[in-house]
């Protein structure tokens, strides 16, 4: 097994893991603390790609702005974790079993699909993710839509601003 | 490292999240399960543009084939801040009404 190898494992085990802690933890704020590691566990599989924009981009905007803003909001709504409301079991029985046979259905889809079998995916090596390229490429090809994301920041920031002042 | 590792991997995480909408009420736990299924989408972009990079290089040595999925997935965070902005609004909102966030009290959407 390469280095590649172990760290892909060993990355995907420590998402997975945390995603399901998400899921577990009754505090809220234990599942956004767990939510935070399985965005770095991302950007480190962003980094192993060599996509190190996305990777920094994954870290300053996910792990750092909007789970700052969760917690935050969490915070300010003091949601205590005992009188949180549960679904009745049943229904958690069921969530948790379409969601798993969605997963295997899924799954038993990719591995028969013969278009992918022998595609590698390129590692540690092409300069797509730097940010030269990605540069180049925003600022000309896509600088159109570069320019309405801030008219969407503009719009989201207003229609926030009313929603919370009502 | 072949295409379906990433695949199964970005399934999985995906199926956490969609487990997650469906089994828990608090509104801000089901919000972060959409933003872990948005996650995965977007690691899985990512390891299809470097899939589709690394077929592009066999052809043009200057390729930069793939390079238009890792603009989407920036796009993706873009809309993605946006939206958690207004939605965690209308939540705190909801809040300030019911004093809850038990999702179950949307229900009064209905009539």
């Amino acid at each position: 097994m390469s280095t590649l190898e172990i760290l892909f494992f060993a990355l995907s085990a420590f998402a997975v893991i945390s995603a399901a802690m998400v899921l577990i933890s009754k505090n809220p704020i234990h599942s956004v603390l767990w939510l935070i590691l399985v965005f770095f566990a991302i950007s480190g599989h962003y980094i192993l790609l060599n996509a190190q924009f996305l990777a920094i981009v994954n870290i300053i905007v996910y792990a750092g702005a909007i789970m700052v803003l969760f917690l935050f909001v969490i915070m300010l709504m003091n949601v205590k974790s005992d009188n949180e409301p549960q679904k009745k079991l049943f229904t958690k029985f069921i969530g948790v079993l379409s969601g798993g046979s969605l997963l295997t259905l899924l799954i038993a889809l990719v591995k028969q699909t013969v278009q992918l079998e022998g595609k590698e995916v390129m590692m540690k090596e092409g300069t797509i993710g730097l940010i030269h390229p990605l540069g180049k490429a925003l600022f000309s090809d896509y600088v159109v839509p570069f320019e309405i994301s801030s008219v969407l920041f503009l719009s989201a920031m207003v229609g926030a601003v009313i929603i919370g002042k009502k | 490292m072949p295409i379906q590792y990433y695949i199964f991997f970005c399934l999985t995480l995906f199926s956490i999240g969609v487990i997650g909408v469906l089994t828990r009420r608090n509104a801000i736990i089901v919000f972060m399960c959409v933003e872990l299924m948005l996650n995965a989408v977007n690691l899985l972009l990512v390891a299809f543009s470097k899939m589709h990079h690394a077929a592009g290089l066999k052809i043009a040595a200057a390729s930069t084939a793939g390079i238009d999925a890792q603009i989407f997935v920036f796009f993706i965070m873009v809309v993605a801040a946006a939206e958690v902005s207004v939605g965690l609004a209308i939540i705190v909102m909801m809040f300030r009404n019911t004093h809850s966030i038990d999702i179950n009290f949307l229900n009064r959407l209905k009539n």
